[in-house]
């Protein structure tokens, strides 16, 4: 298993153009193998989440090749990209981004409705397990603004896992978490890591929490200095 | 994707902003509630002035018109070829009103199968004798059986019975406005006398009330058999022949035949009733117009509820994009919300419009001059339930389009990184 690529990124360059144009990516190549735990760093504004937007396709204005699981995706139609979204790729954010009009379960369980292989049943089992994970079972049928924000966190990371994705990518995930609840959310990436061999892609502005990843890709002024 | 996944979210949506959904809801029921009530009543209304005139004209009328000969004899001659003829001397013939061979028209007439009936009759000029003057008349004599089958002539005999005009000899059921003018009551005999001069004593059986005022004081009937005796025509003597179709739409048509045929004039029921016809068309227009402003007023509720909506909503849209739900996933989401607002405030309206119907229905309407009325109409035909149930779909589908399609076009990296 151990080595088959599962992100890609060739040559990727970004621009904006407001105010003016501005090249924010440059030349930005690396690969991420499954069962890899990687970590982002960089200074603030050096295009760290910029770059997540584009590996997680939600971004397409870009130059450059992306290779998600062995399939360029890039120049894909949007319904594709929707589709590997949903099946491949787990995203968390910054801010924890629940929908508040639905239960903790069911906000668990939405990736894997979207996808519809299973049985409600079924889904609802699976997303209890995911729940369980993080100890947030017990929360399931709360609303999900409820909820605090390191749970909130939790329950984010647990929808990530509902499809069993190929990668899971984190923008900050800890961001915005007091020092108790970015380590419980840092030692879930761990044991995501350690005991399921999740590949993940995590942005960090944690040094401690970059210390204990397999690898750091090291960012500039929109240049990668290290991978 | 599930259609299950799309009703649930559309639905969370819509519990998250109640109030408002309800608000438009809201809109939808009481347009729709209006436009069946109006349609159904301006139709009950236009029904029933239709039925005043048109469900006893015939549809097609055969007779023969008085007019001047159509050649003059100063055409026949060669010299006066090419000028303009001063001289026109030759008056209408003592034609017959009579109409010739009218059996055998008959006979073909009833042969022909888009024919529902044929009923003869006869117009006749009179003048009531009253004390010391004499009012005006017109007594018709008619077939009184297929006059009342065909023409509905039992439902205007207020007063009597109509059958006792057949039944009792020398008999006359009198208009309302003759009979009161008169000062004639059922029972009493009446003298008239004819255009040619012939006196005759009628009984009066019952009294006649067609709810226009100018005919019911002039207009009378008997049966064929007494007009026939108080002229002193034979049993052939027929003025009109009426016909009542089964589908009337084919009357103009049907009348330019047989006057080639039979070679006499026929008026058919549309020309005839030309305006009439403009009035109930505009009349439905109407209606049908305040109806859609009803619902288009309406669909700018949902439109307006909708866009509300996907502002508060865009990080529910942008993270519901970012887990892999496509552009079209989205404005499913949203039209689905236009559509059960549209679909539910649609059915409660076609119920509350009926219900409005029936309330209309219970107004008391009397007049004199309707004899057959006694509440207000209302026209509870299934098509303008289908009508605006279609359109509550259809007006909902469009106020939703335009949002669902700007929902469905929000990029969630701007929303995710805005933050
Ligand atoms: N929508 C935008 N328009 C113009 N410039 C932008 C936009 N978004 C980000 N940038 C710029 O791109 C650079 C990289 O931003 P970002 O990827 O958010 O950095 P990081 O996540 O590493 O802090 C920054 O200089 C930022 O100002
Ligand atoms: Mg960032």
């Amino acid at each position: 298993m151990r080595g088959k690529p599962v992100i890609e990124a060739q040559k990727i360059n970004k621009y904006f153009y407001s105010p003016e144009k501005t090249r924010v990516l440059k030349d930005v190549s690396f690969q991420v193998t499954r069962g890899e735990f990687v970590s982002v760093m960089g200074k603030s504004g050096c295009g760290k989440s910029t770059l997540l937007y584009i590996l997680s396709t939600m971004d397409t204005d870009y130059e450059g090749e992306l290779w998600i699981d062995e399939e360029l995706v890039t120049g894909k139609k949007a319904n594709r990209l929707s589709q590997i979204r949903n099946e491949k790729i787990g995203f968390v954010f910054q801010f924890h981004y629940l929908l508040n009009e639905f239960s903790v379960l069911e906000n668990v369980m939405i990736p894997g409705l979207k996808l519809n292989r299973k049985t409600k049943e079924e889904l609802e089992q699976i997303a209890m397990e995911k729940l369980r994970i993080f100890d947030m079972q017990d929360h399931a049928l709360k609303k999900a603004n409820q909820l605090s924000g390191g749970q909130k966190q939790r329950v984010a990371i647990a929808r990530s896992l509902m499809n069993d994705p190929l990668i899971i990518m984190g923008d900050e995930p800890t961001g915005n978490l007091d020092k108790k609840n970015s380590d419980i959310v840092f030692n879930i990436f761990k044991e995501l890591a350690q005991e399921f061999h999740q590949t993940m892609l995590i942005v960090t502005h944690d040094p401690e929490f970059a210390a204990g990843t397999d690898r750091i890709i090291e960012m500039e002024d929109g240049w990668v200095v290290n991978h | 994707m599930g259609i299950g996944l799309i009703l649930n979210m559309a639905k969370a949506l819509m519990l998250a902003r109640l109030k408002q959904t309800v608000i438009a809801g809201v809109g939808v029921v009481f347009s729709i509630t209006m436009f069946v009530a109006l349609l159904g009543f301006m139709n009950g209304l236009n029904q029933l002035l239709d039925g005043l005139i048109l469900n006893r004209t015939p549809h097609i009328r055969f007779y023969n018109e008085i007019k001047a000969s159509p050649q003059q004899p100063i055409e026949m001659s060669a010299s006066y070829d090419g000028y303009y003829h001063v001289i026109r001397s030759v008056k209408p013939a003592a034609s017959r009103t009579s109409i010739y061979n009218n059996e055998s028209i008959m006979r073909t007439l009833k042969e022909d199968r888009r024919v529902l009936g044929v009923a003869p009759k006869i117009a006749a000029q009179v003048f009531f004798n009253v004390g010391a003057i004499d009012v005006n008349g017109v007594i018709k004599g008619i077939d009184v059986e297929e006059e009342s089958r065909l023409f509905a002539f039992e439902d205007y005999v207020v007063d009597g019975d109509f059958l006792d005009l057949k039944n009792t000899a020398n008999s006359i059921i009198l208009g309302k406005g003759a009979a009161d003018r008169m000062l004639a009551s059922i029972g009493d005999m009446v003298q008239v006398t004819t255009a040619q001069g012939s006196r005759m004593q009628l009984k009066v059986v019952g009294f006649y009330q067609s709810g226009l005022g100018e005919l019911d004081n002039v207009q009378s009937y008997a049966s064929m058999g007494t007009v026939q005796k108080m002229l002193g025509e034979p049993p052939s003597f027929v003025t009109d022949i009426q016909v009542k179709l089964h589908d009337f739409e084919l009357a103009p048509q049907m009348a330019r035949e047989y006057k080639e045929v039979f070679g006499i004039d026929a008026d058919d029921i549309q020309t005839v009733n030309a305006q009439f016809e403009a009035g109930t068309g505009i009349r439905s227009l109407i209606s049908y117009a305040v109806g859609v402003t009803l619902l288009i007023v309406s669909g700018f509720g949902i439109y307006n509820i909708l866009n509300m909506m996907i502002y508060e909503k865009m990080d529910t849209i942008a993270i519901l994009k970012a887990i892999g739900f496509s552009g079209r996933d989205v404005n499913m989401v949203f039209i689905t919300i236009a559509l059960a607002i549209g679909f539910f405030g649609g059915l409660l309206g076609l119920m509350f419009g009926f219900l409005a119907g029936l309330g209309i229905e219970q107004v008391p309407f009397e007049l004199e001059a309707l004899p057959t009325i006694k509440t207000l109409p209302v026209d509870f035909s299934p098509k303008y339930y289908i009508i605006a149930g279609v359109f509550s779909l259809v007006t909902t589908y469009f106020a939703g389009y335009f949002p669902a399609r700007k929902a469905s076009s929000i990029d969630p990296v701007d929303i995710i990184r805005g933050k």
